[in-house]
């Protein structure tokens, strides 16, 4: 469209997301209430591994209010076993994943009973009531003596606690190293992290009994897929579940899931014939919903001592938990990928082994594999910069691909379309001021300050657009990648735009109008986008790994230029003019040469509803849906620079400033996007600095409830200064890379490598995450000993 | 989650509230604010049979002098502790300290009276008035008794309330003329005190004459740093108030959880004490 | 069961409710006032902070039987006539939520902040929301937004 009006894609629209959730007139799944709604109540294991030897709910069943108590036994053959739709390896060991526990609890927090009841406080009580009886079994509680002999098998039938080998390699690692002048070898640890979107979940699901129909609602990432996969757990036919994600609370990958209390909530209302709420309690959320990376990283690079990188071994274990949940054994393969990140070298080898632990499983946490990559690198390169005594940032841009050499294929057969790491960094640079804080950390090193001064570089990309269909293929994840748009023309002129992404914040009704409007040439305000409902989005596959806007967002865009081909049809038989002969600009049809014959896409419309008089075999409708499967990823990329001061009395870490430029490629709405930024750089901080799933020696949560996990507030959190360069994709016609896990994914180096880069002078190497003041403290003392 | 089911009661006045308290035995609970007690019931850690709601008691709030002590109702909420011109006056440490609990929501809710009672070591203001040499009034079937607070926080969440008395006020004595200073280490806003040292400090020509130090979450209960209070004594300098502060940890018996061990509590309680007392005698 | 009387957004209400009964579980549950969620156990995330007496409270770690003769403010309680407060418009405009879900309490948190400080610094504002947990924004448009909003010669 080439228009005069200000193109929409671009502009600071404020949401239209906005005006129910700062009244309350919300739709969170727990706010959902029809009559005779009852109230489900799960009971969990305690233990982390234990034999269940009884399970009695009659004492629950004799309370007044309660209508039903099953043990897992009771139900099994009705609820099956939990899906995992990602396999990598052909031989992974795929365990049985009881929604309620039969035989054995294989971590605290493994559903054993539930109980039903008219509301949640009877329901709550009656769990009291049930009575179970365990033998406690020996548990695997670590990663790194998952593989062990001696160690207790999480599940003895399948005789190891190895769930896969996965390998990619690229090049000869070995004829790499024995080339290179330095070999830096490393282990870091990702530690286990609770995602914690400030919604619990909650599932709610109305039957309609005699026809065996049922709504369920649920807090979920994923409608369609949920969908698809209730009816495969449960044998209940595809077409008689209507999956409803209502508002959602929150996600970062904790909600792309199929979890056991959809299964149960789902099953048991069928079996009661009943409408049926299960909400979880934060508490609960900390065991039940899916924990994120848990993994050991050893890495290790072959450079010459002029910095030029010759190659890269990785090898991780990664930690799955008890089960395989839908896609645990894919995390950490999705970064695979990304280890060698934004650097050239001649030699790749990466393996993964995914390990089964006593503990909540774990699965996608934002940025899913990619994060743990990103972190790898970015640490291995600040090591060799000390080790070689360069700049971080000069080793960087001695490896890095030239702005030029775009596009490039790298080690690991990604071909990254676009990018400007240069621009990007100079740009960072400058905001950040990095000569005058490296002066001010050489006159502290200098003064042997209690406090010192660290500086933290991370130039990251990633891989965004999840993703490919046929890559899905060959790494054997059971499901494709495309996404869906449709839109409906209305007689008054209105637009519908139905999405198959779900959002859950990330303000797809904005943006997705942004990009119809300007499409479309209607007006911003005409346009109205629906989501989240597979009876009226029948067509998706959902919102996570940044693909929403890359996919969805371009099929959006796609699926307008169908409707205006179409229309076009329509115009040029209104204008009795040949469709090639009309033009199209700010919603208008226009005959070239004659300005005054005219038709507006909404006259269009009216007129293709009315179909008076639309020639013989012309389908009477504008409408038009697009499904995109994208032909490979998007590539955003940035600079991030963290300065800190570490006080090396306490141990205590201040980040002093944050600076960040990041190219997400063409920017629909720009506040979104740096709220996006922001929210993913504060998650990528905590991870450094603050959070992490502790277990004691049996087994159990010790930061159970939010009073002992640290999720950080307002105070804990800096101002962050973002900018951004923009170099289009490529592989798109919007031009646009997707952002919503970047933040996430840079700023956990940036702020690790600024901890460490502050000790250095004192001797500490590295720091383990999170960088506690204790764990700071003892490297200062340990490093001086 | 939600509370067990529990009877209630929501005395007028003292008298009332303790007549019921005397009639309950052991399990009833006093609602203060509720700050702590309602989520450890949330969570099921704490199962009363009653709760006896001091809410509407208005006696037990407010803030006056007698003589050289502040009186404060046991009920008087953090945030009008924190506002209220006589503690700010002559009590500026509790209401620094105070300021530093929680968040602005529990402050509107959670008292003074209710924080001492629950004597919790990992709390911010038992150590304060422990350092403040405060005194706590309680009202039994037997009629009020002070005790002070040396004597009060007994061990991990125990305190010498007998089940039929309640707390009903708080007596400090006026801190005028003395330096203070709340020193407060933890990993986020809303965690608790890794430590918290709690320092007042009176100067005599340029030397520290006296120091008070009390410490939160250095042992079971809150303590004093005795050892160190000692020592201070005639420091006239930052390196003597180090020197004097490596003794803040002596005596104590830190526990070891997932915020810290007890040899970091040690060496914590050492730092910060040096920078409460550096702070509190304006040396800093 | 006990009695209580509570004016919420305006309204009064009789009921009888058990004594452990949330005001949350109140307003949610019975009021039907859903605008309140509920994000925690343990008061840590603020989600349900409301109004009592016109003091910011987590209405998670209230009993209904406390807020007996009370007056209780909601998120719900804030537009008149459609009409939005000065801290519902700043958050819009600064693009101060994403999910929503913390947006209430941050709200109601917010207005208590600028009672007590009616043109705080963005130090002042970040230790004013330290009972508020958001997991979206990194928090850097809310404190813009109550920056705003403290500019603006509204009640907030």
């Amino acid at each position: 469209m080439t228009g005069t009006t200000e193109r929409e894609v671009g502009r600071a629209r404020p949401r239209k997301e906005d005006a129910r959730l700062l009244t309350g007139q919300t739709n969170w799944t727990d706010n959902i209430s029809v009559n005779g709604l009852l109230h489900l109540a799960i009971l969990r294991s305690p233990m982390a591994h234990a034999r269940i030897d009884r399970v009695d709910v009659s004492a629950a069943l004799e309370r007044p209010g309660v209508i039903a108590a099953f043990s897992g036994r009771d139900v099994a053959e009705e609820m099956g076993s939990l899906p995992c739709a990602w396999p990598v390896a052909e031989d992974t060991v795929v365990p049985d994943h009881p929604p309620i526990a039969v035989d054995e609890v294989r971590y605290a927090g493994d559903p054993v009973a539930v109980v039903v009841a008219r509301d949640r406080y009877t329901a709550a009580d009656a769990l009291e009531a049930v009575e179970v009886d365990y033998t406690p079994l020996p548990a695997a509680l670590d990663i790194e003596t998952a593989l062990a002999e001696g160690t207790a098998l999480v599940h003895t039938d399948k005789g190891t606690n190895r769930s896969y080998v996965y390998r990619a390699t690229s090049g000869d690692y070995e004829a790499a190293k024995a080339q290179a002048d330095v070999v830096l070898t490393r282990r870091y640890h990702q530690q286990r992290l609770i995602p914690t979107a400030i919604e619990p979940r909650a599932v709610v699901v109305t039957p309609l009994a005699a026809s065996g129909e049922f709504t369920l609602y649920s807090s979920t990432q994923v409608p369609h897929v949920l969908r698809v996969m209730l009816a495969v757990t449960t044998g209940i036919p595809e077409n008689k579940i209507r999956v409803v994600a209502p508002d959602v609370g929150g996600g970062f990958g904790s909600k792309l899931q199929v979890y056991g209390e959809e299964v149960i909530t789902l099953v048991l209302a069928k079996r009661l014939g009943r409408p049926l709420k299960w909400t979880e309690s934060r508490s609960e959320a900390h065991v039940a919903t899916h924990h994120g990376r848990g993994q050991v990283q050893d890495i290790e690079v072959a450079a010459r001592s002029d910095g030029t990188l010759l190659g890269l071994r990785v090898s991780l274990t990664a930690d799955m938990g008890a089960y395989l949940m839908l896609l645990s054994p894919g995390i950490p393969i999705l970064g695979a990928s990304m280890y060698p990140a934004i650097y050239k070298m001649g030699a790749y080898d990466f393996s993964c082994t995914g390990v089964f632990t006593n503990r909540t499983p774990i699965d996608a946490y934002r940025g899913a594999g990619r994060p743990e990559a990103t972190f790898a690198i970015e640490r291995i390169m600040d090591d060799l910069a000390a080790e070689l005594g360069t700049d971080p940032l000069e080793l960087r841009r001695h490896n890095w691909i030239r702005h030029e050499e775009f596009p490039y294929t790298t080690i690991a057969g990604l071909t990254y379309d676009s990018g400007n790491y240069e621009a990007a960094t100079d740009k960072a640079l400058a905001l950040f001021d990095y000569d005058k804080l490296r002066a001010e950390q050489a006159d502290r090193n200098h003064r042997g300050d209690t406090v010192r001064l660290g500086i933290g570089i991370s130039t990251y990309t990633e891989m965004c657009g999840l993703a490919p269909s046929r890559w899905l293929g060959e790494m054997r994840y059971a499901a494709g990648g495309w996404e869906a748009a449709n839109i409906r023309m209305l007689p008054t002129g209105k637009v519908e735009v139905v999405t198959g992404t779900s959002p859950h914040g990330q303000g797809h009704v904005t943006s997705w109008c942004q990009i119809a409007a300007d499409a479309l040439g209607v007006p911003f305000e005409d346009v109205e986008v629906m989501h989240g409902d597979t009876r009226l989005a029948t067509h998706g596959m959902d919102t996570y790994g940044s693909r929403s806007l890359v996919i969805g967002g371009v099929a959006v865009h796609e699926a307008a230029l169908k409707v205006v081909a179409k229309a076009r049809r329509v115009a040029a038989h209104l204008l009795e003019a040949n469709e090639a002969d009309l033009e199209f600009a700010d919603g208008v049809f226009s005959v070239k040469g004659s300005p005054e014959a005219r038709k507006t896409i909404q006259e269009v419309a009216f007129e293709t509803f009315a179909s008076h008089d639309l020639p013989d075999g012309l389908e009477p409708s504008i409408n038009a849906e697009h499904v995109l499967d994208p032909d490979t990823f998007s590539y955003p990329h940035g600079t991030h620079l963290c300065a800190v001061e570490v006080d090396t009395e306490t141990g205590a870490v201040h980040i002093r400033s944050y600076v960040c430029v990041d190219d997400v490629g063409k920017v629909v709405n720009p506040p979104i996007v740096e709220g996006q930024l922001h929210g993913g750089i504060a998650q990528g901080i905590s991870q450094a600095l603050y959070e992490e799933a502790v277990y004691d020696e049996e087994g159990n949560l010790v930061t159970g409830t939010l009073a002992d996990y640290l999720v950080p507030a307002a105070p804990d959190l800096p101002e962050f200064v973002t900018d951004r360069t923009e170099t289009p994709a490529t592989s798109n016609p919007l031009g646009v890379k997707g952002v919503g896990e970047t933040g996430t994914i840079a700023s956990t180096p940036a702020v690790v490598n600024a901890v460490v880069d502050a000790l250095r002078p004192l001797g500490v190497k590295d720091m383990r995450m999170p960088c506690t003041p204790e764990r700071v403290w003892q490297a200062v003392k340990e490093a001086s000993a | 989650m939600i509370p067990p089911a529990f009877d209630y009661a929501r005395p007028s006045s003292v008298d009332e509230a303790v007549r019921t308290l005397a009639g309950a035995g052991d399990e009833a609970k006093v609602l203060a604010g509720g700050q702590s007690l309602l989520p450890l019931m949330r969570l099921r850690l704490a199962y009363p049979e009653l709760v006896v709601d001091v809410g509407r008691i208005p006696e037990l709030r407010g803030v006056r002098e007698d003589g050289d002590t502040l009186v404060i109702g046991a009920m008087t909420t953090h945030h009008d502790v924190i506002a209220d011109p006589l503690v700010r006056r002559h009590a500026g440490l509790l209401a620094a300290a105070t300021a530093t609990v929680a968040d602005p929501a529990v402050r509107h809710r959670g008292t003074l009276g209710g924080s001492l009672a629950h004597a919790d070591p990992a709390a911010d203001l038992p150590a304060v008035v422990l350092a403040l040499d405060g005194e706590l009034v309680a009202q039994g079937p037997g009629g009020r008794r002070t005790i002070p607070a040396r004597g009060f926080f007994v061990d991990f969440l125990q305190s010498a309330l007998a089940p039929d008395e309640l707390l009903v006020e708080v007596r400090i004595p006026k801190a005028d003329g003395w330096g203070f200073h709340y020193e407060k280490f933890h990993r986020v806003a809303q965690a608790y005190a890794i430590v918290g040292v709690a320092a007042l400090v009176r100067r005599d020509n340029g030397q520290i004459a006296e120091t008070r130090i009390g410490l939160t979450n250095m042992g079971a209960t809150p303590l004093r740093a005795s050892a160190a209070e000692h020592a201070l004594s005639g420091a006239g300098d930052p390196d003597a108030v180090a020197r004097a502060a490596d003794s803040a940890a002596e005596g104590t018996r830190p526990a070891r959880d997932t915020a810290a061990s007890p040899e970091y509590r040690a060496h914590l309680a050492r730092v910060l004490t040096k920078r409460a007392v550096l702070a509190a005698a304006g040396m800093g | 069961m006990t009695h209580i009387s509570v004016k919420v957004d305006g309204t009064t209400y009789e009921d009888d409710v058990e004594p452990r009964l949330l005001l949350v579980h109140y307003l949610r549950d019975r009021l039907g006032l859903t605008g309140t969620p509920v994000g925690c156990d343990t008061s840590n995330c603020g989600a349900c902070t409301v109004e009592l007496d016109g003091a910011a409270v987590k209405s998670c770690t209230v009993l209904a039987v406390q807020a007996d003769g009370s007056e209780v403010t909601t998120v719900q309680g804030l537009a008149h006539d459609g009409e939005w407060t000065g801290l519902q418009r700043a958050f819009h405009e600064q693009h101060a939520l994403q999910c929503g879900f913390c947006t209430p309490g941050m709200i109601m948190a917010a207005r208590d902040l600028l009672r007590e400080h009616p043109h705080p610094t963005p130090d002042e504002v970040r230790q004013g929301l330290e009972g508020n947990l958001c997991r979206c924004t990194g928090y850097q448009n809310i404190v813009l937004a109550v920056l705003a909003a403290s500019e603006q010669e509204v009640t907030a």
